[in-house]
């Protein structure tokens, strides 16, 4: 799960990072309360959407007056941005973060993450933060800053010691950044994250380490006992289609292509996605169903499924282990049923009372193509897909 | 022979009296799995499935001799249902829980470095399908009927990729020594390389399917062992060629990201090792065949 930049922020200053002044608004009134109420004479309105490189994409702007701050605002929210994070659709922008802007000296780069060859946590840092750090890092990886900790002991002093001197630090600014180090590795342990990263972490002319932007991701899988940062969850974030997914306990994600899927197992999901592909047509959607999927739940994966217009065939594909085929059968009965599809629907099914779920097909009277093997599946399912095709043809004809 | 299991092996189930400790230990025992016990804390002392419950699993193995547990327990308790497991000095545990926290999975990680190497856990998954030796055990969630006994190793990420690949195998009447599902968490206990190295050292085992898919290191890992100590032919699949790049927060996953975590980057990388990579996941089978059927120790690159 994503959170705000200002989320972040809260979270992290909890932890003693230290953070510019600033406050969240949600109206252009409310961004000029918050520059008053802040004081000073330059800010900063920053776009708050799930996604980096917001400043590429013209969703930070600094202002000099009230009035401009006014405007600022008036023009991010409600906006579009597009970044290389949000993908072609990019993101609405609902919440503005107004902030203090500072006078920056040098823009440095932390990040921690889980890394999966050291199965650690791991710090990254480089000496050049900002909106360059992935294309310097390709061109220099020598140049990336590597610490990983012992999860035992947790991260140690002097860890945080060696990146601040890394990073060219002064002896003077060195407590400050073992402060910010330390805590951000608190914050990654105690709340369950995933991925913390301060870009830029700033060393100000006055002299002040400050944390200018913040990301945190967390673990969907210990949301359960975090209930400080599941509480932080922003639905207009998520695409609604896959929250929707969410909550019937199906893993969806969607896709560019006309063949609906709707299968068992994650592993298995791609592996029809790629026989699809490979079979010369493309997935509309990967479609995880998980385990004990009951005819209920089949349905609504039906659901998901065809509410893309997008979609011209459907293929149920389920290897049942801890699932039964005959419950699956039942559901692609109860779907077709209640949902009465539009396009050709071909159904797999194999493993456990595969006898079963089959007869109760057979039986139904319904009018599906069904498969025995993965090859006969994907064969199926781009024929139906082609015969429709030459159906809408001669109609336009 | 078989790895990890066969029909001696005498196994527990922690989280033996819920739902699905209750189906897929009777599939067990119907399977003819030596299952001797099993562990619900609170109910100790009363039988189920004709079988001794216990309230600890150190209980469970001074009476029973259990040495492998399965772990059906809920996620939140899991790391710590592993720990008891391998403290209490069982050898083989096998989770299938999904969902487990990644912290909790490397704290449990660190914790099994703690015995010497003589008495270390193997732990496999969590989030996997299990173990199942065919005609032997069955220590996991498959349906033991798609496995037909014999002598081609099969590991796997997914399990019901796993299921399919069994399942074409038997229709061309090939069969498996063992099948180890590893679990598709980023953190998980057994890599490929860990059983890899299993089969290798099997007498049956004459060759080996190793089905991976996107993400994280461990097939280049695979591929890189089985340069360096393969002497037995290994025919791979990577599923998620066609899976999109994914929307992502902040820089840091695109900094540490090496080379090797896509599928096409892996099947790059299995093919210059020397494993033939099945094309389509419809070809599992056929693609093995043709491998055993060439009687090629070491396949040869395709170009």
């Amino acid at each position: 799960m994503d959170i705000h930049e200002y989320q972040a922020k809260e979270l992290l200053a909890g932890f003693g990072v230290a953070i510019p002044r600033g406050g969240v608004a949600y109206s252009p009134e409310q961004a000029v309360y918050r520059a008053t109420e802040i004081g000073g004479t330059r800010w900063a309105v920053k776009a708050q959407i799930h996604s980096g490189a917001r400043g590429k994409a013209g969703g930070i702007k600094v202002c000099t007056s009230e009035d401009e701050v006014r405007q600022a605002a008036k023009a991010l929210l409600g906006k579009r941005l597009v970044t290389h994070q949000t993908g072609p659709e990019g993101r609405v922008v609902h919440r503005l973060y107004v902030e203090a802007a500072v006078p920056i000296e040098r823009e440095l780069y932390v990040g921690f993450v889980l890394d999966r060859k050291s199965e650690r946590i791991m710090i990254v840092a480089h000496p050049h933060g900002g909106m360059e750090i992935e294309e310097l890092t390709e061109r220099e990886p020598e140049t990336i800053i590597r610490s990983v900790v012992e999860p035992a002991v947790g991260m140690t002093p002097f860890q945080a010691r060696e990146i601040a001197f890394a990073l060219g630090l002064r002896a003077g600014d060195v407590n400050r950044a073992v402060t910010t180090l330390l805590g951000c590795y608190r914050a990654f342990r105690d709340l369950d994250a995933t991925m913390v990263e301060i870009n830029p972490l700033v060393l100000t002319t006055d002299g002040q380490l400050l944390t200018l932007d913040a990301k945190m991701t967390f673990d969907d899988n210990a949301l359960f006992r975090r209930p400080n940062v599941s509480e932080l969850r922003d639905y207009a974030e998520e695409d609604p289609k896959e929250s929707q997914a969410g909550e019937y306990g199906i893993n969806y994600v969607a896709l560019d292509g006309e063949i609906g899927c709707i299968v068992n197992g994650a592993g298995l999901a791609m592996a029809t996605m790629d026989l699809i592909q490979h079979a010369g047509s493309s997935p509309a959607n990967f479609l995880d169903v998980g385990g004990g999927a009951s005819p209920d739940k089949v349905t609504n994966a039906f659901r998901l499924v065809l509410a893309d217009p997008k979609v011209k065939a459907v293929l149920v594909n389920i290897f049942a282990g801890i699932n039964r085929c005959d419950w699956v059968a039942q559901g692609v009965v109860q779907a077709v049923r209640e949902l009465r599809p539009p396009v050709p629907l071909v159904v797999r099914l194999a493993g456990t009372n595969v006898e079963d779920g089959r007869r109760i097909l057979r039986d139904s009277g319904l009018q599906l193509v069904t498969a025995d093997t993965l090859t006969e599946a994907a064969e199926r399912v781009v024929a139906a897909l082609k015969a429709t095709g030459r159906k809408t043809g001669n109609a336009k004809a | 022979m078989s790895i990890l299991i066969d029909d001696k092996t005498r196994v527990i189930i922690q989280g033996f009296t819920g739902d699905k400790g209750t189906f897929h230990g009777r599939e067990m025992l119907a399977y003819g799995t030596n299952l001797v016990g099993g562990v619900t804390p609170g109910k100790g002392g009363h039988r189920h499935l004709d079988r001794p419950v216990f309230h600890t699993v150190k209980e469970a193995v001074r009476a029973t001799g259990a040495e492998a547990s399965l772990i059906f327990v809920p996620a939140a308790f899991c790391a710590d249902a592993i720990m008891e497991a391998a403290d209490a000095g069982i050898r083989l545990v096998v989770a299938i829980t999904d969902g487990i926290p990644a912290q909790d999975m490397m704290m449990v990680k660190r914790y099994l470095f703690r015995y010497a190497r003589d008495r270390k856990t193997m732990l496999v998954g969590p989030n996997c399908a299990g173990i199942i030796s065919p005609g032997k055990a069955m220590m996991g969630i498959m349906p033991g009927h798609i496995y037909m006994k014999g002598k081609v190793g099969l590991v796997t990420r997914s399990g019901t990729l796993g299921y399919e690949a069994a399942s074409q195998m038997k229709a061309l009447g090939i069969g498996v020594s063992t099948s180890v599902g590893i679990g598709g968490d980023p953190i998980n206990g057994s890599s490929f390389v860990d059983v890899l190295r299993l089969f290798e050292e099997d007498a049956e085992t004459e060759a080996v399917m190793m089905i991976g898919e996107i993400g994280g290191p461990q097939e280049a890992e695979a591929a890189r062992f089985f340069l360096e100590h393969g002497r037995k032919p290994v025919i791979g699949y990577v599923a998620g060629l066609s899976a999109p790049k994914g929307r992502r927060m902040g820089h840091a996953g695109a900094i540490i990201r090496a080379f090797g975590e896509s599928a096409a980057e892996k099947v790059e990388i299995m093919r210059e090792a020397g494993i033939t990579v099945a094309a389509s996941p419809a070809e599992l089978g056929s693609t093995i065949a043709k491998a055993l059927s060439t009687g090629a120790k070491r396949v040869a690159v395709p170009t």
